[in-house]
């Protein structure tokens, strides 16, 4: 019955679909076996006991007790096996292992934002390491969106004002797709995500060099996504006003006094160094408060920064 | 003229039979709209605001304003008095009042549909609902006048099934149609006062920011999904209980037999009714529900299949040796016991968690609740219309015509909604204006089964219309049946008896001497 799951239910990507499969078909098996009951005993009467004019009254049949027992008994026996086993497979679905990489995810109409442990984001796709379970922590921004990832056979709803959550464990590398499952109005058919499996080696490549945005985009356009995405404009003004930092607008190449009276030129390494070790040289009249961002961007990331302070004159 | 204020129940039934026909015909055009849209992912005819409101009111006219009204005001106001001897409903001017206020919920109903319609999904789930700009507020407060049409049609049907029985009728003496009926009616009066304030509170939460679906205020939209489905789900039991009542009626008499297990399919009406308001999280699994909970609603809900179970069981022993003919509301009937055992069959999918949080809100879910909707209640609804037509009218109509239409509808239901289940259940989810490329044979599989459904209503509505032109001759029984409205002419008179009738034997007693009422218990 191979054939027939595969054409039913999307491709297997997890242990768990695989317990998940074997489930739906069973079931599949079973209504099969009662709808086809009914229907041969339906056309089995109508032709065998069809009306003829000649025939004499009908057995007055009113009821039999070991009957009613028998077809009322035997299938509360099998739907309450199948409750038990969906809700194993249910409560084996709901509890994540203790050491899954965590991502969160947020959903907003019409697009789903991502965010890893080390603070990289990313929109609408996520890479995850293959054979390691992956947790997502799930919030909306405005009103009810749903994570449909049928190839692992899971969804949940994502809610304004909490966190719901879900998790999966893939074990061949490959790309999932993922669905928005609630209405959530006009771009609803749009919402989606991709799940890319990569194996270790990809996987290393990729948290080094990023996604195809990072790899392929103008630097400018990658670094004004990691100016609005990585924290940077808390801080940094691209429209002049000062905040908790200088804001970008017209610096480059600009001569900026630091806290220490030297005279500093704001060039591409100056630039660099601020990100990497932001309390070597700070400019007068800030506090020395900038975290460093070492190990949290790329080097196109950084380069894109350089570029998109260069275009904000 | 004077059918304005009859309180003739015979009357209302026909008002409300040509109310409920009319959005039939609106809700089916929606449908019509909704499956050719989605011929091709590219969408065919409409952008998208457009497509999400479409099929909006494709859900919103079907149940409010068709299947939920059907059966009970169309078929069963005409045909409860008449099955318990008795002259009319209990409350005759309330019955009136029921069809003007399913009426003006009519009429609310279209102010919104051309101010703005509603695009929320029948559901109408915050946040979605308390901040989107379409009619919202205007249909739920149409939905909410509606209610009333409803609530009051359970009172009536209550009492008159209480107080308005044939001497020597007693509760195991009705015909099973009244027992499903009541049980209807009962989930009528103490669900759908719920519906009323949900939707009050969602009007409020529109128009005054009450914050009781708001996060942002401290409230909960997932609140608001316990309130709907706590009338909605049994809401469905409201939808397939007169089905299941008509099926009863049907079988014995095209099969010429007694009912096997009167008593069993008396019990498990009520059961259903009773057990279907404790299922209502079975909606909701995915919501972010507790597990507890969910395991909760997840065993209560297979619970409460095992009566239907037993009801088709129950249906099937009785066409055992019966003497059967397959006129047309036996066509349907038995088109009922296939199509709904599919969509009984079906919900086991979803009753299991596991099972359900892939399929939920995917087309799976869909195909399953159109095979026990329409599937079920629809071809039930047909069954009772073929068969209680010529005591409705006086005439019968063409019965091949009728075959054509029974076949047509029959196959071309099952290819609009077999494909969908397979639809879901490779993860295309519903609800959706457009689609990736590889759901497209499928959806232009179930596309070409819903023209062909359309087409034999269409024929059906020909002949059906057409019968208004055969000589008003049909016999007051012309199908041998044995509940007391048969007894009366075809139509009836307007008292429907000349004399209050003496019910001398059992609603299912095709004995060549019958047993004397209450003798057979």
């Amino acid at each position: 019955m191979n054939w027939l799951r595969d054409w039913m239910l999307p491709g297997q990507n997890s242990a768990y679909t695989r317990d998940y499969d074997l489930m739906f078909m069973s079931i599949v098996g079973l209504c099969a076996f009662f709808f086809v009951l009914i229907a041969v005993l339906v056309f089995f009467f109508i032709i065998r006991y069809r009306r003829r004019e000649n025939a004499g009254p009908t057995p007055h049949i009113t009821h039999n007790l070991t009957l009613e027992l028998v077809w009322s008994i035997i299938p509360l026996i099998i739907v309450i096996g199948i409750f038990f086993w969906g809700f194993h497979n249910y409560m084996n679905a709901a509890v994540a292992p203790g050491d899954a990489l965590e991502i969160q995810v947020t959903g907003k109409k019409w697009l789903w934002t991502f965010e890893y442990p080390d603070g990289m984001r990313t929109i609408n796709e996520i890479h995850v390491p293959v054979g390691r379970a992956v947790r997502l922590i799930m919030t909306s921004e405005d009103v009810i969106h749903s994570f449909f990832i049928p190839g692992m056979r899971i969804k949940q709803d994502v809610v304004p004002g909490r966190y719901t959550e879900e998790w999966f464990q893939p074990d061949k590398p490959g790309t999932l797709q993922v669905f928005c499952a609630e209405y959530c109005g006009k771009s609803h058919s749009q919402m989606m995500a991709k799940i890319v499996v990569d194996d270790a080696a990809k996987y290393a490549e990729w948290l080094e060099k990023g996604d195809e945005f990072t790899q392929t985009a103008p630097l400018k356009e990658v670094g004004q996504r990691v100016w609005e995405n990585r924290g940077c404009k808390e801080c940094h003004s691209i429209d002049g006003v000062k905040g908790q930092g200088p804001s970008f607008k017209g610096i480059w190449m600009k001569m900026e006094k630091m806290s220490d009276g030297k005279m500093v030129q704001v060039e591409a390494n100056y630039i660099r160094e601020s990100m990497m070790y932001p309390q070597m040289k700070v400019v007068a009249g800030f506090e020395p408060i900038m975290p460093t961002f070492q190990g949290l961007l790329r080097e196109r990331e950084m380069l894109g920064v350089i570029e998109y302070i260069k275009s904000l004159q | 003229m004077d059918w304005i204020y009859t309180v003739d129940h015979k009357r209302i039934g026909l008002m409300y039979l040509w109310s409920i026909l009319l959005f039939f015909f609106v809700g089916g055009m929606f449908a019509m709209l909704v499956r050719t849209q989605l011929l091709s992912p590219k969408g065919s005819i409409m952008d998208q605001e457009t497509y999400n409101r479409v099929f909006t009111l494709h859900g919103v006219i079907m149940v409010f304003l068709f299947i939920i009204p059907s059966i009970p005001a169309a078929l069963g106001n005409f045909v409860l008095p008449l099955m318990l001897g008795a002259k009319d409903v209990a409350f005759p001017r309330m019955n009136l009042a029921s069809f003007y206020i399913y009426v003006v919920g009519a009429i609310i109903a279209l102010v919104s549909i051309v101010t703005g319609a509603v695009d929320t999904g029948w559901t109408f789930y915050t946040p979605y609902s308390t901040t989107s700009n379409a009619s919202v507020s205007m249909m739920t407060f149409a939905a909410f006048v509606l209610g009333f049409s409803s609530i009051f049609t359970g009172i009536n049907f209550i009492a008159t099934v209480h107080k308005l029985r044939a001497p020597g009728m007693g509760w195991f003496d009705m015909p099973l149609f009244v027992w499903s009926i009541y049980a209807t009616a009962i989930i009528q009066v103490l669900a759908t006062p719920v519906l009323g304030i949900t939707l009050a509170l969602l009007i409020m939460e529109r128009a005054f920011s009450i914050g009781i679906f708001d996060p942002a205020m401290g409230g909960d939209p997932v609140l608001f999904q316990h309130f709907f489905w706590f009338y909605s789900h049994p809401a469905v039991y409201i939808m397939i209980l007169p089905g299941m009542a008509i099926i009863s009626e049907v079988i014995p008499t095209f099969s010429q037999k007694t009912i096997f297990g009167y008593r069993a399919i008396a019990f498990s009406s009520v059961g259903i009714a009773l057990i279907g308001f404790l299922v209502w999280g079975h909606h909701m699994f995915v919501s972010g529900q507790s597990p507890l909970a969910s395991s909760i609603f997840s065993f209560l809900t297979f619970l409460v299949a095992i009566p239907s179970g037993i009801k088709v069981f129950n249906w099937l022993a009785t066409m055992y040796r019966g003497n059967i003919k397959l006129d047309a509301p036996m066509l349907y009937a038995c088109s009922f016991l296939l199509l709904f055992g599919i969509g009984g069959l079906t919900g086991i999918f979803l009753g299991s968690i596991a099972t359900d949080v892939h399929l939920h809100d995917t087309y799976f879910v869909v195909a399953h609740f159109h095979y026990v909707m329409m599937g079920g209640t629809v071809i039930a609804f047909l069954a009772g219309l073929h068969y209680w037509w010529p005591k409705m009218f006086g005439r019968m109509y063409s019965e091949s015509a009728a075959r054509v239409s029974c076949a047509l509808i029959f196959v071309g239901f099952n290819m609009t909604f077999l494909s969908q289940f397979i639809l879901g259940s490779r993860g295309m989810p519903r609800r959706y204006a457009t689609y990736l490329d590889q759901f497209q044979p499928l959806h232009q599989f179930s596309t070409f089964g819903a023209w062909i459904v359309g087409l034999g209503f269409f024929i059906m509505a020909g002949y059906l219309f057409a019968s208004f032109r055969n000589p008003k001759n049909a016999p007051p029984n012309p199908w041998g049946g044995k509940t007391l409205e048969w007894e009366a002419l075809s139509p009836p008179i307007t008292h429907n008896f000349h004399d209050a009738p003496i019910p001398k034997h059992g609603p299912y007693d095709y004995r060549p001497n019958p047993a004397p009422i209450g003798s057979d218990h």
